[in-house]
């Protein structure tokens, strides 16, 4: 049981992080939900692994597991969850206004912001959209 | 139980909600209610401060929980500091965003606004790890929304990288969090304080890993030196309000190193002796050179106060990282500074920008800017404040740092650090201003050799709108407060003197969140049946 959270938990940091330092933002992304997976686990796990036991006090029962930490990995997925949702809005706006899925700069394509803004605001009547 | 704890949170949450569900298309009533709440939670913000500042310490018991089992909000010394200095930066910075008409090029200026708020505020106030990390994610993700605010390509360009580096740092926060619960049992601070202290020495390699993990994530938040990649291009791209208000979102990262390691990892804890003294002053040396080098190498105004966000987080760390009270005191002191500074300088560039022709920041040669004495008049007090120049307080705040790393075994390298970069940042800041003021070319019109022109002068070259009065009157605010934290420093500095005595003595703060009654049953057993 704890060899197989523990490798779990080992293996999806790993491909989460191989997959955070790839190029282009989707791989990037999927890292991110990997990692936020491994975390939700190490966190379940956090409150020592018991099997077949009741988090809430009940008569007659002796053994219990602790409710926290499954409180806790709760808040975390939600958590992530919006913020994984974030982060895909942004890479697909980044990806349509500029038609390029690349997480750095890049020094021979360089993109600069003010005369757009400016123009938004200068040009466009009532609160620019972006 | 001060209700008032918890006002600070409340406020802006339902302003935010208010915004953008019943004014949202209602551009003067977002403006009008957004400045209200801003205006409300710095009242709130000063009677705190009022309140605590004869050391008093306020809990706050949500739902009535008694402190290890329910969640706690705390306001002493350090948190009412805090969150008085956002809201006291949050009013100009909210009247320039108004004023040049930012807060209408894209949807939801306001409610983000109040949002971004209520994150730092309740990170300052919150008396419990994990909530702490709710409070990061609530500021993050509003964050996320204003960088990219009025949208652009080279924002969400940025806007992507800066999203991932901070998701990157909430999982390490997580994985710090799982390790300490699983040490410790506990995530309540007090609580913690008390169990670590009590942990034996050769049961702690679960806990040390843990307090180093927490460094690092703290150190993300405050952009040192390996962690920093991410700020100075968020915040060169940032529209100008936005990135001022994000100055004081590194502070968030200063403030939570400083409660966590005088509070639950204090410096004469004996199982992490040696974990973090030894490598944060020289990082915090480093993301000062780095910064101050940023300032010199710049080749745009919004890069150039990004990277003095770097810098002043270096020398901020420098303070912090000796771990006394004489330290922490300065630290305080050059936080209040740096954001004001920062801030002023990011509202600057922003002005720049708006009445440049085409928009550039860059140092290439423009035509003179409208106003551009008041503008450049203003530029030079703040550059003065922020590279630490007399007469203004970040040479006052320079000093209280030499002063209190003059007992430190490293003192010649700090010495030696902070006044050679001083030089770069005076020289990096005397080459922007030359080439964005002086380098100035006049517009062929007026021209000496130019056939004579009418007598009104010609209209600027792209027809921008009259600059309104409303942005310089929110920088001169920021600036006037640079010179009320000149002018008192000295009463100010006691005060903070106090505010680091309270930190090194916990045992106040400990009993009053652990100590204080509440529920610790639920209302079907308490009552019975």
């Amino acid at each position: 049981m704890e060899l197989l959270v523990a490798s779990s938990v080992g293996v999806l940091t790993a491909a989460g992080i191989y997959m955070v330092l790839r190029l282009r933002t989707f791989p990037v992304i999927v890292g991110t939900a990997l990692l936020s997976y491994a975390v939700n686990v190490f966190l379940f796990a956090s409150g020592r692994l018991a099997v077949n036991q009741p988090p809430i006090l009940r008569d007659g029962v002796s053994a219990y597991t602790d409710p926290l930490p499954q409180a806790l990995v709760l808040t975390a997925i939600v958590i992530s969850f919006g913020m994984t949702a974030v982060v895909v809005i942004v890479a697909l706006g980044a990806y349509l206004s500029s038609r390029d899925d690349h997480v750095n700069d890049r020094p021979d394509r360089p993109i600069r912001q003010d005369h757009q803004d400016r123009q938004d605001h200068h040009g466009g009547g009532e609160g620019a959209q972006p | 139980m001060s209700h008032w704890v918890i006002a600070p949170v409340i406020l802006p949450a339902m302003m935010a909600a208010f915004i953008v569900l019943v004014v949202r298309f209602h551009p003067l009533l977002q403006r009008v209610f957004s400045l209200a709440g801003t205006v409300a939670i710095l009242a709130v913000a000063a009677g705190l401060y009022w309140t605590t500042s004869d050391g008093t310490i306020l809990l706050y018991q949500l739902g009535n929980w008694a402190a290890p089992f329910g969640i706690v909000l705390v306001a002493d010394r350090l948190s009412a500091l805090f969150v008085l200095l956002t809201s006291v930066l949050a009013v100009p910075v909210l009247l320039y965003a108004i004023g040049s008409g930012w807060d209408m090029r894209g949807r939801h200026f306001h409610a983000l606004f109040q949002f971004q708020l209520m994150g730092i505020l309740g990170a300052f106030l919150t008396g419990d790890a994990f909530n702490l990390f709710v409070f990061f994610e609530v500021l993050l993700i509003a964050s996320y929304g204003l960088m990219i605010h009025s949208g652009g390509a080279r924002r969400f360009r940025v806007g992507v990288q800066y999203v991932v580096y901070n998701l990157l740092g909430s999982t390490l926060f997580l994985f710090a969090l799982g390790t300490i619960y699983a040490e410790t049992g506990t995530l309540n601070m007090a609580d913690l304080a008390q169990r670590i202290a009590a942990l034996p020495m050769d049961d702690s390699a679960g806990i040390r890993v843990a307090a180093v993990m927490l460094l690092m994530v703290f150190a993300v938040k405050a952009a040192i030196l390996p962690l920093h990649f991410w700020l100075p291009a968020a915040y060169a791209t940032s529209p100008g309000p936005v990135a001022a208000l994000f100055a004081v979102m590194t502070k968030v990262g200063a403030y939570s190193i400083i409660r966590f390691y005088t509070l639950i990892f204090p410096p004469d804890l004996a199982i992490t002796q040696g974990l973090f003294d030894t490598w944060l002053l020289p990082a915090a040396l480093l993301t000062l050179t780095l910064g101050m080098l940023g300032i010199l190498g710049a080749r745009r105004l919004d890069d150039l106060v990004a990277f003095a966000v770097v810098g002043s987080m270096g020398m901020l760390m420098i303070a912090i990282s000796v771990f006394t009270p004489a330290g922490i005191a300065a630290a305080l002191y050059y936080a209040v500074h740096s954001t004001l500074a920062t801030a002023a300088l990011f509202l600057l560039a922003d002005v720049v920008g708006e009445r440049r022709a085409g928009g550039s920041l860059g140092y290439d040669p423009a035509p003179p800017i409208p106003g551009s004495g008041l503008v450049a008049g203003l530029f030079f007090a703040a550059a003065i404040a922020m590279a630490g120049l007399p007469p203004l307080s970040g040479f006052v705040g320079k000093l209280l740092i030499l002063n209190a790393t003059m007992a430190d075994a490293r003192m010649a390298w700090v010495w030696a650090v902070i006044l050679s970069t001083s030089l770069i940042a005076v020289i990096g800041f005397s080459r922007a201003g030359s080439a964005i003021f002086w380098k100035a070319y006049a517009p062929e019109a007026t021209l000496p050799d130019a056939p004579p022109q009418p007598a009104e002068p010609a209209p600027p070259l792209d027809a921008a709108p009259r600059p309104t009065a409303l942005p310089m009157v929110a920088v001169g605010a920021l600036m006037a407060l640079l010179v009320a934290v000149t002018v008192f420093a000295g009463p100010l500095q006691r005060n903070f003197a106090a505010t680091a005595a309270q930190l090194f003595a916990p045992a106040p703060y400990i009993s009053v969140v652990l100590e204080t009654p509440g529920r610790t049953v639920g209302h079907d057993d308490g009552e019975g049946h």
